[in-house]
């Protein structure tokens, strides 16, 4: 083989490989802003926290808002539902962690670390009485029922997951905790989420 | 076009010759509809016609849907209600369309089962095969998105769970949710998404029907003896098969019109027994209908996917070999999928020489209860997930796999198959010899 041959073979490959590594870098930027426009636009994104009127919500009863398109538990638990929620023993429960996103993560799944006041360090009265969280089942997404179930607490019915009454998950497929989403008590009456 | 000698499209007019020339069409359409075809061919060889019509009523009632129907979440539930209640022959359009996706799946598990057994998946159809899965695949997305659009509440909640199976995934499932529906939760991006993907997919259905018959039109097709037509010579050929048109396209025509009396009556006497009551009720995401279960074409594979809980052990190796990472909601997913990858998979797994199950005395029994296994799978899926259906549906889903990925592998090297025919010639002589008296044409192509 001459070395004129050679060069123009070099030359030719060097070619192909620039024009095949412009169309994939073409291709990848011609597909990206297809597959990014499904991705949550602005104002989906934009409506990130409510403020939540709690006063009508008397010991016993829940209070289901709406929140990014999820609905969001709002109880106020009675004193019997936050002792049995006490007493269970956190190293027996299959999510041991607390999945309060106002907590640092690896915190522990106890009942003080589940209800909002106790958990977010306000004073409110009857605070630890209080419990938030997001009402979709970790397991497939479905809407927990309350006050139902072995334990007193959630029971999802799609595909039988229960929860406790600080809604941790104890029997089922359910993987995790019913997640406590980042709240806080404005006063008395008022809970902010997000 | 086919591998089988036949005669072939010769222009004869000046116009036929001036198009020929320039686009052969033609030619293609009369090679497609003359292709010689086993002339043994059962009653179980008629539903890719039935599947084709199907396809084509549901295109067609679709785009009349769409004229009347709006992809919005506070207009959707309503507009549904307009074509049912305004619309002229409106309800007609929709319980066609409605229960045209049961005919579209009783006739593909049909046509699925029929394949299994005289092993038309089997060399050299694999192509056929793994396209088929892919439509299969692609039917089980359109008809699941088509039931998101009337947002009632069974729309709304089964959308929820379905998400939710590719949110199982490790590290990623979450923004892969996200990016699935346009937002954290199920609402208008999802819906407006899934009627934009609902009308596409059938289309890219469309072109895969059109592949799938050009793979077997080249391999030619099974038959139930599972012989090979001769290709030795024309002759030879012919004594083998007949021309589609018109033996084949009468015979199909038959059976469509009978399978489409039973459908009428559905559609004009019971046109929601297949559905469910929730859907009419529109979609509320603050509460889920108490008893959640998919349309019963999704009910085997969704009782895979209950199957496999945290407590069963082969989970519990998963999960700990895998360092946690492959917990119980993803083995269930994968489980799922896993079901149709191994039935994909079946021409690989088959180690049998033979094709055709008729000539397979023991493979016959374990086809029957795969057959079983499918329908109680069915069955199972519509249980409350407790005592005894877990057991039932644990079993039933372990036989599906053992199927696979144990006894076809198995069975190819440990079964004595029967005596095969030499030709199908033969074995259509075995079955219709002439009688006395009247003269039958054996070879009506010569």
């Amino acid at each position: 083989m001459s070395h004129a041959d050679e060069h123009q073979g070099t030359r030719r490959d060097f070619l192909y490989y620039a024009t095949a590594g412009a169309a994939v870098v073409v291709s990848g930027a011609a597909v990206w802003p297809l597959v990014n426009q499904m991705n949550p636009s602005a104002d989906v994104q934009a409506l990130a926290s409510i403020r939540v009127d709690i006063s009508g919500v008397t010991e016993g009863t829940q209070l289901t808002v709406l929140w990014q398109g999820k609905p969001v538990f709002i109880r106020y638990r009675t004193d019997e539902e936050v002792a049995a929620a006490q007493a269970v023993d956190v190293s027996s429960l299959p999510d041991q962690s607390a999945e309060n996103a106002n907590l640092a993560a690896g915190a522990e799944a106890t009942d003080a670390n589940r209800a909002l006041a106790t958990s977010t360090g306000s004073d409110e009265e009857g605070g630890e009485n209080w419990l938030v969280m997001m009402g979709v089942c970790t397991h497939l997404g479905c809407v927990p029922l309350g006050e139902q179930g072995d334990f007193g607490g959630w029971f999802c019915p799609c595909h039988g997951s229960h929860y406790d009454t600080a809604g941790r998950i104890r029997k089922g497929p359910a993987p995790r905790n019913l997640p406590v989403p980042v709240a806080s008590f404005l006063d008395a009456t008022t809970i902010q989420l997000g | 076009m086919a591998g089988i000698p036949h005669d072939h499209y010769e222009p004869k007019s000046g116009g036929e010759k001036w198009l020929h020339k320039r686009l052969p069409i033609v030619g293609l359409l009369y090679d497609a509809m003359f292709i010689p075809t086993p002339k043994n061919l059962n009653w179980m060889w008629i539903w890719g016609i039935v599947l084709v019509f199907t396809l084509i009523l549901q295109i067609a009632t679709g785009v009349a849907l769409v004229m009347h129907y709006t992809p919005h979440v506070d207009m959707a539930f309503a507009s549904v209600e307009h074509i049912m209640r305004d619309v002229n022959g409106g309800h007609m359009i929709r319980y066609f369309h409605a229960n045209g996706a049961s005919l579209f799946f009783v006739a593909v598990y049909l046509h699925i089962f029929r394949s299994l057994f005289y092993g038309s998946y089997k060399a050299p159809r694999e192509v056929t095969w793994i396209i088929g899965m892919l439509m299969y695949l692609l039917m089980m997305g359109t008809a699941f998105m088509g039931y998101v659009l009337p947002w009632g509440q069974m729309s709304f909640h089964g959308t929820a769970v379905i998400t939710g199976l590719f949110g199982a995934i490790p590290f990623i499932g979450e923004s892969i949710q996200t990016w699935l529906l346009g937002a954290s939760a199920v609402g208008q991006p999802a819906l407006n998404r899934f009627f934009s993907l609902h009308y596409l997919m059938p289309f890219i259905l469309l072109g895969l029907t059109i592949v799938h018959i050009w793979a077997f039109h080249t391999t030619g097709n099974n038959n139930p003896t599972g012989v090979e037509v001769r290709r030795t010579s024309k002759e030879d050929a012919e004594k083998d098969t007949l021309p589609f048109w018109p033996y084949f396209v009468i015979k199909d025509l038959f059976a469509l019109a009978v399978i489409l009396a039973v459908f009428m009556a559905i559609v004009g006497f019971m046109p929601n027994y297949l559905g469910h009551p929730d859907n009419y009720v529109p979609a509320n995401p603050l509460v889920t209908p108490s008893h959640i279960v998919p349309e019963w074409y999704f009910l085997p594979f969704y009782a895979i996917l209950r199957a496999f809980t945290a407590d069963v052990w082969a989970v519990q190796l998963v999960n700990w070999v895998s360092f946690g990472i492959i917990d119980a909601k993803f083995f269930g997913v994968l489980a799922m999928f896993g079901a149709i990858a191994v039935m994909a998979l079946a021409p690989w797994l088959d180690t049998s020489s033979v094709r055709s199950g008729r000539f397979r005395p023991t493979f016959k029994w374990w086809f029957s209860l795969l057959c079983v296994d499918f329908v109680v799978l069915a069955w199972v899926g519509a249980q409350p997930a407790e005592f005894p259906y877990d057991w039932i549906s644990l079993i039933a889903a372990a036989y599906w796999f053992a199927y696979f990925l144990i006894i076809l592998p198995l069975l190819g090297v440990m079964e004595k198959p029967l005596a095969i025919p030499a030709t199908i010639e033969e074995d259509f002589n075995a079955h219709y010899a002439p009688t006395g008296g009247t003269t039958t044409i054996v070879n009506p192509a010569e």
